[in-house]
């Protein structure tokens, strides 16, 4: 059964004929061809598909797109400046080589724009409590750890 | 150098980080139709029918093809490049769809919709009937007497092949002979003992993926998350009995392959169901559970080995006995079976020889196939395994007898692959500085308690690519723009791992154009990229390496050629040097580096001696080119964009320049490194904590350290859920029990300690640029390392991967321990 819906879709007001049985992913990749958005597992299991809803991160896989009626969804697409500038999270990512395939990329920069919503500094054991819940077979998690540490952690003694 | 060696960002990071970099399943058209496949539900049997009159009344669905509608052909699946001798080629063991079911979940029917909400009803009301036979889950229960056998047609038995590895002239027991003699009996020692590896799912986090529809020029166009577009070209071919010109493969960005990937897995049934649905694009992306039990798995490997050594430590001979449990297709054969036999025997030196003897055995359960080191790691493990019991036995320090019984510079392998710098010594030495082993393994001997301290190390070796053992051959080309920038296509592929950022930096050193005026063309497209064979082994950065070097050296020559017409000179005099054309000065020789001085100090360092003139035409001259530091930029005479500009658009001698070569690699050599950690043991509870873990690599010259280091990261973590928590598991009826990524356990963050990384940059003189494998070999050493520590904290050795709490607990429970 299709609903129409109103939701704000990287800060533009979209309205939509859903499936109520249709998946936030579903309809922003396939309806909105916001593509970022990736699916790893389709049941909560890998964090690829991490969005924020109203600025907390879900799994858009399990979130039911019905839900997201009347709140703002921000994506991966939505991060740039309207000039091209990248946010302060993924130009960590490009300058510390926290990305190899990318597919786990979009999710985890989406927790990490959580994160820097919230206004406060991270221990780097507290940033890997955080990131937990996205895999990523591809960097050990080290440069993530690393790119995230620069935007989120405590600022680093200088040396010397 | 200029851009050889330095660590520039890669030039997908920020395609990647901003999310518009596209994946196979992110290009498909709106209208496309969904496939779904349907696999059976027994491990072993027939399928006798499949009534699917109900399931085509569901509303959306738009086809169903059964195991009975497909072409009689078998087809051979794996990513290795075609051998024109039938006795070389890949075992051809399956059909799109199997009317024999050879594994739990094999694939039998497939469903086309316009949705999957149609397909899976359809699928629920298949009448599906079998006849079945027993499982055989296991390589002893497929190796019984009276085991059904799966591929009676290839095989009499379950036995895909047995093969035979030695050095040395003797027997183990004319060695124990011949040793008493020598040393005295009582100087021997001997230990056996048997290892096993667990099988593991890949789990790159983009599902295997493709979608087809055949094109207006009527072509089946197949858009797929691949490793080996134009392997998989091939295969496609094959296994439809169509001509390859109408196959048509493209490779976007993809979300990881570790080698399951280097298989073609549901591509060529994408491409038959869009045929069947009349040229309509149809989408197939399987399942998390799918890829996880139905793609390719790293091979569960048993090794039954026995070792002599004399009390002081020499190593004198070894055997293994190798049981791998291939699963229910060739998919790669006996080819990584072998590759563990041959590495294990290779890895150490016996004084009077090693036999290794590898049998690959068909079963009723996942087929295994390439992952991430094609055997070494199982190899490895192993031998290392082995190499610290038999410490443990004569009370020798593990560093040492490596030391003194590893393989040896100069080494070279029965098949020709050579060691042509060495370093694995001065590896070793760099490691166990870095962890502290000596004052380690002193502070961590007698302790007691419940809570124990370990460190641990493996070593490894690992071919580059596969020369000798099939083709080696890559093509490339360049092509000139008008503001005097250029274009690299290639077939070989990025997949993650920095391939088309180390390429840049190669076409930019040898060409002289600044990186970011390189525009590699990331997406292959099998109908205008050239021949390339793709991402495995770990070839690209010296195989197509070389290809690069060789096409930009063309591709150099016809530029300074045309400046040479512009400007009135000759193009000797000449040199690009960032974008310009200069001229050139002679080549300051006191600047020139000997690589083999620079390691002069190091004892163990060795640069063997070669001759470049023995190799085949003109490869010698690749090799030797050292791009733009053979001379020094003097005057600036000319713009690369205005030499473009004229060539295009001269009046008198307008030329499109572009180069096209293609490189026949006939060489290979060894990387290696090692493994150190040091941990803690909390043995009531079986919890491994990884206090400090260190790779040490020698992969010869680095292209780009900071992404080399970041390879070795990912290697490293993998190293560990191999080590500590990975396994995927069936029950006895063949049933997959944990093809998830929630019962499947990867590390996560929080199981990954900081990864240290040293290297050693060796020039390789077989390297186009000093360089040799890297991608594959991070993974290898370090669940044996993580075995040894654990060994070394608690004195129980853990024979069985991977080392879970619960084996963990058993095992020290089983010692008294608590
Ligand atoms: S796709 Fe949503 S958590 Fe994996
Ligand atoms: S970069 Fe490949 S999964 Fe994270």
């Amino acid at each position: 059964m299709l609903q129409i819906i109103n939701m704000y879709v990287n800060g533009r007001r979209e309205e939509l004929a859903v499936d109520i049985r249709e998946s936030l992913l579903e309809t922003l990749r396939e309806k909105l061809n916001l593509t970022s958005v990736k699916k790893g597992c389709g049941v909560g299991e890998c964090g690829a598909c991490t969005v924020l809803v109203d600025g907390v991160a879900v799994d858009a896989c399990l979130y039911l797109t019905m839900w997201a009626d009347g709140k703002h969804i921000l994506t991966t697409e939505g991060l740039k400046t309207p000039t091209g500038e990248l946010n302060p999270i993924q130009q960590a990512f490009v300058d510390e080589a926290a990305v190899q395939c990318g597919f786990c990329t979009p999710g985890l920069i989406m927790t990490a724009v959580e994160l820097m919503g919230k206004g406060r500094r991270y221990t780097r054991e507290e940033l890997r409590k955080e990131i937990a819940g996205h895999l990523c077979r591809c960097t050990g998690y080290e440069n993530i750890l690393n790119a995230l540490e620069k935007v989120l952690g405590y600022p680093k003694e200088k040396e010397g | 150098m200029e851009s050889v060696g330095k660590s520039m960002k890669r030039v997908d990071a920020r395609g990647k980080v901003t999310g518009e970099a596209r994946y196979a399943n992110d290009l498909k058209p709106k209208n496309c139709l969904t496939a779904k496949v349907v696999h059976a539900t027994i491990a072993n049997g027939r399928v006798l029918s499949i009534d699917t009159s109900e399931a085509e009344k569901v509303p959306g669905v738009v086809k169903i093809v059964t195991c009975f509608d497909v072409p009689d052909i078998e087809f051979p699946t794996a990513g290795h490049p075609w051998s024109v001798e039938p006795a070389h080629q890949d075992i051809a063991d399956r059909k799109l769809l199997n009317e024999r079911v050879r594994l739990y979940g094999d694939d039998i029917a497939a469903i086309v919709g316009t949705d999957n909400v149609a397909c899976e009803r359809a699928e629920r009301l298949l009448k599906i009937s079998y006849e079945e036979y027993d499982p055989i889950v296991t390589v002893d229960q497929a190796l019984a007497p009276g085991a059904t056998p799966l591929h009676p047609n290839l095989r009499k038995d379950n036995v895909l092949l047995h093969t035979s590895f030695r050095s040395g002239e003797l027997t183990y027991e004319e060695a124990k002979e011949k040793a008493a003699e020598e040393y005295g009996a009582d100087q021997l020692l001997e230990h056996s003992a048997v290892y096993q590896t667990a099988r593991i799912a890949h789990c790159h986090i983009e599902s295997a993926t493709s979608w087809a529809y055949v094109d207006t020029n009527g072509k089946v166009t197949v858009t797929s998350s691949t490793q080996i577009p134009h392997i998989m070209r091939r295969v496609i071919s094959q296994a439809l009995g169509w001509p390859v010109g109408k196959i048509r493969v493209i490779k976007p960005y993809i979300g990881g392959g570790f080698g399951n990937k280097q298989d073609v897995l549901y591509e060529p049934l994408n491409a038959f169901l869009t045929i069947a649905c009349g040229g309509r694009p149809v989408e197939l992306e399987i399942s998390r559970e799918e890829c996880m039990a139905s793609t390719r798995t790293r091979h569960a490997v048993r090794g039954e080995v026995k070792a002599l050594f004399t009390r002081d430590g020499k190593l004198l001979a070894r055997t293994m006995d190798e049981y791998s449990n291939g699963g229910a297709y060739a998919s790669h054969g006996h080819a990584i079976t072998a590759s563990i036999a041959t590495i294990f025997k290779d890895l150490y030196h016996d004084e009077y020889g090693c036999r290794s003897d590898a049998t690959t055995v068909y079963t009723s359960s996942a087929t295994a196939g390439a992952m991430r080191a094609y055997g070494v790691p199982q190899a490895v493990f192993i031998a290392d395994c082995l190499a610290d019991d038999i410490c443990q036995a004569g009370g020798f320090d593990p560093l040492k007898f490596r030391m003194d019984n590893c393989v040896g510079a100069g080494f070279s392998a029965s098949n020709g692959i050579t060691y042509y710098s060495y370093s694995m010594k001065e590896c070793m030495r760099r490691g166990a500085e870095a962890i502290g082993w000596e004052e380690k393994r002193k502070a961590y001997a007698g302790q007691t308690g419940s809570v124990r301290h370990g460190v641990g190390m493996s070593i490894f070796m690992y071919k580059v690519g596969v020369h000798p053992i099939s083709l080696e051959t890559s093509s490339a080309r360049m092509i000139l723009n008008q503001d005097g920038s250029m274009q690299v296509e290639l077939s070989a592929t990025e997949i993650g791992q920095g391939a088309d950022t180390v390429f840049t930096q190669m076409a930019s050193e040898i060409t002289g154009i600044t990186p970011d005026r390189v525009y590699i063309i990331s997406t292959q497209d099998t109908d205008l990229a050239p021949f390339d064979t793709g991402a495995y082994a770990s070839r690209q950065t010296f195989v197509t390496g070389k290809a690069v070097k060789k096409c930009g050296i063309e591709f150099r020559k016809k530029i300074l050629d045309y400046a040479s017409y512009m400007l009135d000179r000759p193009a000797e005099e000449l040199m690009i040097w960032q974008n310009q054309i200069c001229e050139k000065l002679p080549e300051d020789e006191s600047a020139k580096i000997d690589p083999a001085a620079a390691w002069a100090d190091f004892p163990d360092v060795d640069f063997k001696p070669f001759e470049l003139k023995d190799l085949p035409n003109g490869e010698d001259s690749i090799l030797r080119d050292t791009g733009n530091i053979e001379g020094k930029p003097g005057k600036v005479l000319l713009d690369m964009k205005d030499l473009a500009q004229t060539a295009f658009y001269s009046l008198s001698r307008s030329e499109h320049i572009t180069a096209e070569v293609t490189s026949h690699c006939k060489e290979n050599s060894f990387a290696s490194g090692c493994s150190f950690v040091d941990l803690t043991v909390d043995m009531p509870l079986g919890k491994v904590k990884i206090n400090r873990i260190i790779n040490v690599h020698d992969s010869g010259r680095l292209i780009n350290p900071q992404l080399a280091q970041a390879q070795v990261h990912g290697g490293m973590a993998m190293g560990i859920g191999y080590a500590l928590s990975e396994e995927l598991l069936y029950d006895a009826k063949g049933r997959p029990l944990n093809d998830n990524l929630l019962d499947f356990k990867i590390p996560t963050s929080m199981d990954i300690p900081d990864l240290e990384t040293i290297f050693l940059e060796l020039d390789d003189p077989m390297g186009p640029f000093g360089n040799k494998a890297l991608g594959e070999p991070p993974v290898i050493s370090v669940a044996p390392a993580i075995r040894n520590a654990i060994l070394n904290a608690t004195g129980v050795a853990m024979n069985e991967l991977p080392m879970t709490p619960q084996r963990l607990v058993e095992a020290f429970r089983e010692k008294g321990l608590i």
